[in-house]
């Protein structure tokens, strides 16, 4: 059972002494500053990331920004998050594998550049309480751990939570279509052992390994062109801070907001001349 | 008739100062502390027994005392001080003796309040931020204080259905701060050396030794029934806690932490029980909304809390003890208790 929140609005710490700029959730924006320095050589120089439908991201109020998972080790969160926070000027917090908090540095440095548990409660507050932009991959670990031949079909919008999230936050969903991320990093098999043994979600054997070697080779993204459309947001009729919603609704709604993203990734590999130039 | 109140734990931190807020109340008739010592601070009109906590005693206290209210605050959430055996029989059978007793057929009682921790949340990596009342754990208990906390709250919970008629109050405190209380962290703290896990940085929520006492006088004032986390506003990372606190962080590795600080552990210069481990890995937040819901406010957030145990911390080392906020002699106690010298106003 999960509490319902009340709808107060997200409280600013009075008379805080804190001396650094890390927010309740462990997010800092001194080092957001960083990471979009950084990221600014990958988005505008390496990955020439491109958008159509920006103007779909609303300015205020929570949303939920789902989208497809692609490459082995997924470069498309952090560009997204990099496009919308330098284009529109809000902060997105993207939602993630709690496997990233069990890493010793990693763990730290990802939580601090805005990286959040991908916990109902917590995308719950972030979207209703805070308002803010979350980022999450319905998919999950299953999109960027499929392999090269099967890039670009997306698979299952886990149960559906991404839905019900939004339902009982009372925000909208708003699908991004990401092309280029798979062949950013394509994946050629996985080594189930070692996983298991890290305890991580899988290891990834890539072309980038075969191309760089195992530590430049985790490090360099290949130079695929990335587009980023921004589909029509989807606003549920629904009641929200509901404890439970229909089963039925939630899965065909997610399944609908699936195959539309689907559909327009279909649309945009037909149009797409070549995988490097876009 | 106004309240009479059965407090137990009257000789540590808490119950002290709770009884001392209490009776403030002129609605409070009479309190009646227990304690397996002498108290530490000097009360005004608190009775006090000193009696371990077995079901034939306190059935007895109980019935010829008429409490209606018993606040229970005699429990260990300090694993480092005490062995498995005593923590167990302190906290799960100290509470079901106290609640055999408070249930028993006849009883007067119609308020319990227990005090808990947020460490029956646990801490670990599928945590959500913040922790609601009614949030599931996401893995077992994993160390015997935590252990011990969630069969207490089993306890307590099982009596509040058994006994439709008596409130009952579960108040979980975060990670407690201030001048007097002590706890792991606080001495880890005071030493000026505080343990990290290499490469974690987790947020931590704090809340002031004052606010923890005013909020036992709400719930207790307004016969509030329920559970409440009770915790300052905000979370702040752990690195910030020492810098705050200027505290140098001794950074202990990932792996093989325990065995890492062992020998620093048994010189006495590391306190480092297991749930702190879990802690300084991923941090712990709760969710405060239904004790606001009450009117509660608190005066301190999280980070102030940190200062103002640092203030404290900077006075203390010059001045020591000398400035005794709780100068307490019992002997002198009794002498104005009972004397026929001391001149009785009656109000």
């Amino acid at each position: 059972m999960r509490r319902q929140f009340e709808a107060l609005p997200a409280e600013p710490d009075p008379a805080d002494a804190r001396k650094d700029d890390v927010d309740a959730w462990g997010r800092s924006e001194h080092l957001r500053e960083l990471v979009r320095k950084v990221g600014r050589f990958y988005y505008e120089r390496w990955f020439r990331v491109e958008w159509e439908g920006l103007e779909k991201i609303p300015l205020t109020g929570g949303a939920l920004l789902i989208a497809n998972h692609g490459g082995a080790i997924p470069a498309d969160a952090p560009m997204i998050m990099q496009g919308i926070e330098t284009e529109l000027g809000r902060p997105v917090y993207g939602l993630a594998d709690h496997w990233f908090r069990t890493v010793p540095v990693l763990g730290t440095l990802w939580n601090r550049a805005g990286g959040i548990p991908a916990h109902p409660d917590n995308a719950h507050r972030l979207l209703h309480d805070d308002g803010q932009l979350v980022l999450a991959f319905p998919e999950g670990a299953k999109g960027p751990s499929k392999p090269r031949s099967e890039r670009y079909q997306l698979r299952r919008f886990g149960r559906g939570g991404f839905v019900e999230t939004a339902m009982r936050a009372g925000v909208p969903v708003v699908p991004i279509a990401v092309l280029g991320a798979e062949e950013a990093m394509p994946m050629l098999f996985k080594i189930p052992v070692l996983g298991k043994a890290l305890g991580m979600p899988y290891v990834p054997v890539t072309i980038n390994h075969l191309l760089l070697g195992p530590v430049l080779g985790t490090l360099v993204y290949l130079p695929a062109k990335f587009r980023f459309r921004v589909l029509d947001p989807v606003i549920f009729d629904v009641e929200p801070a509901l404890e439970r919603y229909p089963l039925s609704r939630v899965v065909k709604e997610a399944d609908a907001i699936r195959q539309r993203v689907q559909d327009e990734l279909c649309d945009m590999l037909a149009g797409r001349a070549s995988v490097w130039f876009g | 008739m106004g309240r009479r109140i059965l407090l137990t734990g009257l000789d540590t931190f808490w119950g002290g100062k709770v009884a001392a807020a209490l009776e403030k109340n002129p609605e409070v008739e009479m309190i009646l502390g227990m304690g397996t010592g002498e108290p530490s601070i000097g009360l005004e009109r608190t009775e006090y027994v000193r009696a371990e906590q077995s079901y034939s005693l306190l059935e007895r206290i109980v019935s010829s005392t008429e409490v209606d209210t018993i606040v229970h605050t005699f429990l260990v959430v300090d694993s480092t001080r005490t062995s498995g055996r005593d923590l167990h029989e302190v906290n799960v059978i100290g509470t079901m003796n106290l609640l055999a007793a408070a249930g028993a057929p006849g009883s007067s009682v119609r308020h319990v309040v227990v005090k808990s921790s947020t460490v029956v949340y646990g801490a670990g990596p599928k945590d959500p931020a913040w922790f609601a009342e009614d949030t599931p754990r996401s893995r077992p208990p994993r160390t015997r204080l935590e252990r011990s906390l969630t069969e207490v709250e089993t306890y307590v919970r099982d009596f509040a259905d058994d006994n439709p008629d008596i409130l009952v109050t579960v108040l979980r405190f975060a990670n407690v701060l201030g001048a007097s209380v002590e706890t792991p962290i606080s001495r880890n703290l005071a030493r000026g050396m505080f343990p990290a896990v290499a490469g974690y940085d987790p947020q931590i929520q704090f809340v002031e030794e004052d606010d923890v006492v005013r909020c036992f006088e709400l719930v207790v004032r307004e016969r509030v029934p329920g559970v409440f986390n009770v915790a300052a506003d905000g979370c702040l990372p752990w690195s910030q806690v020492a810098r705050l606190a200027g505290a140098w962080r001794l950074r202990l590795p990932p792996l093989f932490t325990r065995e890492a600080a062992a020998p620093l552990v048994r010189l006495n210069l590391l306190d480092l029980p297991p749930e702190l481990e879990d802690l300084l890995r991923f941090g712990r937040g709760v969710d405060t909304t239904s004790l606001k819901g009450l009117g509660f406010r608190f005066d301190t957030t999280s980070a102030g809390t940190v200062e103002l145990f640092a203030r404290a911390g900077r006075l203390s080392q010059p001045v020591g003890d000398r400035v005794a906020c709780h100068s307490y002699d019992s002997d002198l106690e009794a002498f104005f208790r009972h004397s026929p010298a001391v001149v009785r106003r009656r109000s």
